[in-house]
């Protein structure tokens, strides 16, 4: 009578939303760990040391790649069915509603934003550490020269003294801003954990969580952009 | 006033459908919206042209009958306001007004501006109600209920299914129809009996009839001509997913 949790509408959106906390949770530790460049490039390589090659650490990076998976492949499922229920024939006018942020409706797209930045950044980053660890190699090359794939502040401080690598980042932020400001009250009111009382509070949460998160990675991609181009001293303090 | 309509005109469920224009002339301010169709209808019917098909019944706002998409917006321009309660002073001599039926995969159009919500009969059916056996009326104190639960059940109940949400939302959800029966018997112990049969039964009677997911854009209660507010797809939500992992 009243079908699988894993093929219901609520059902589907649960999922969307515990694999979005887990993103969320993700991402506000990498942040975390950015922000040891602005102090410190050994606090920052000692960090990439506890997720080298490690065992938990390449374990964790597959569980990870699978949440991803399973939060853009639901997207994709979600979006076809909902376009289907739309019907064959569109509106001929079409007027904004009331209240209704513009990212809500447009969470696919941003989401395409989020995963080709994704790509960007495991190309720049992920192939040279953790999989050059993992092949074995000693050395990457960065331009003209090469480093050690632990060093992993030198390769951020190479990619980020350019100006188009920080300027695509940034727009990468941006894109994960808006995604998150309406991701992070949405998987709360999808689990049920909103109310009257509280609507309007998990939206400012959100605006929050979504600028604490953005916020420190744009700090931290500007702060060594103009370190890499002799604005700002190195170290910072 | 005088007004040009651009109306969806479409003989039958099969039949393709196109806009037509007509205009309309001398429309008293005072006319509420579906007044200024019977008069464009008495015009095409002295034309021997078809009048145009539109729903509508009690004209007082709560029988949820009338529908109409019109410039853009479920139930008109107006905030909380049924297309029957609309009045031509929300609209100015020589507009232009574009009437549309509502468009979704669940509301097929049968002709005209009318379409087939039985779709929303369907999962009422399914469990958007309370089991009793008849006999006597029951003492109206007879259960106490917190003030402020009573007041949030009774926003809720206020939902007069017209299918506003299901056709201005992108996905075509009929989630705050839904959320709006389930949280308003949520509310009072009589419904919350079988509170957890309910959810499951509705939800499910919805995704078989072919809305799409609820993406909590909130353009639903923007449109909603009674104000309910996505809060109740949030309770829905717990007491779906409460009924679902208790089962």
């Amino acid at each position: 009578m009243s079908g699988s949790i894993f093929t219901s509408s609520i059902g589907k959106k649960m999922f969307m939303s515990i694999s979005g906390c887990i993103l969320i949770l993700f991402l506000t530790f990498h942040m975390c760990m950015n922000l040891a460049l602005i102090f410190s490039d050994s606090a920052y390589n000692a960090i990439c040391g506890f997720l080298g090659a490690n065992w938990y650490a390449v374990a964790a990076t597959a569980a990870l790649a699978l949440v991803v998976l399973l939060h853009f492949g639901l997207a994709i499922v979600l979006t076809i069915q909902n376009r289907k229920a739309r019907g064959t024939i569109r509106y001929r006018v079409t007027e904004r509603e009331n209240g209704v942020e513009w990212s809500s409706k447009n969470m696919l797209v941003l989401g395409f934003v989020v995963v080709i930045g994704l790509i960007v950044h495991l190309a720049n980053f992920w192939l040279k550490m953790m999989y050059t660890e993992l092949m074995g190699a000693h050395e990457v090359a960065l331009g003209a020269a090469t480093v050690a794939p632990t060093d992993g502040a030198a390769i951020v401080r190479f990619y980020f003294s350019q100006w188009y690598y920080a300027a695509i980042y940034i727009v990468w932020f941006v894109g994960l801003w808006f995604h998150l400001t309406h991701g992070v009250w949405s998987m709360m009111h999808s689990l049920g954990l909103n109310s009257k009382v509280w609507f309007k509070r998990m939206k400012c949460i959100s605006t929050i969580v979504a600028t604490l998160i953005c916020g420190g990675f744009a700090l931290v991609t500007i702060v060594l952009f103009l370190q890499g181009n002799g604005i700002l001293p190195n170290p910072l303090f | 006033m005088n007004l040009t309509l651009e109306i969806w005109r479409q003989p039958n469920a099969k039949a393709e459908g196109k806009f037509e224009t007509y205009v309309v002339k001398d429309v008293s301010t005072e006319s509420s919206f579906l007044e200024m169709l019977d008069i464009l209808n008495n015009q095409l019917i002295h034309e021997g042209k078809e009048p145009v098909a539109f729903d509508h019944d009690c004209r007082e706002g709560i029988c949820g009958a009338c529908s109409l998409r019109i410039n853009g917006h479920a139930h008109g321009p107006e905030s909380e306001v049924t297309t029957c309660q609309l009045h031509m002073r929300n609209f100015k001599d020589g507009d232009k007004i574009v009437i549309e039926p509502w468009r979704s995969r669940a509301f097929p159009v049968i002709k005209d501006l009318v379409v087939d919500r039985t779709a929303y009969e369907t999962i009422l059916q399914a469990g958007g109600f309370v089991s009793v056996n008849t006999g006597g009326v029951p003492d109206a104190n007879a259960i106490p209920i917190a003030k402020d639960d009573a007041e949030e059940s009774m926003d809720a109940a206020a939902c007069i299914g017209c299918g506003a949400c299901a056709a201005t939302c992108k996905n075509g959800s009929a989630m705050l129809f839904v959320a709006a029966r389930v949280s308003s018997l949520a509310k009072l112990p009589q419904g919350q009996v079988e509170g957890a049969r309910r959810a499951k039964a509705m939800v499910a009677k919805m995704d078989e009839l072919g809305f799409g997911n609820c993406t909590n854009t909130g353009a639903c209660q923007a449109e909603c001509p009674k104000g309910i507010t996505i809060n109740h797809i949030a309770r829905l939500n717990r007491e779906y997913l409460k009924a679902k992992f208790r089962s």
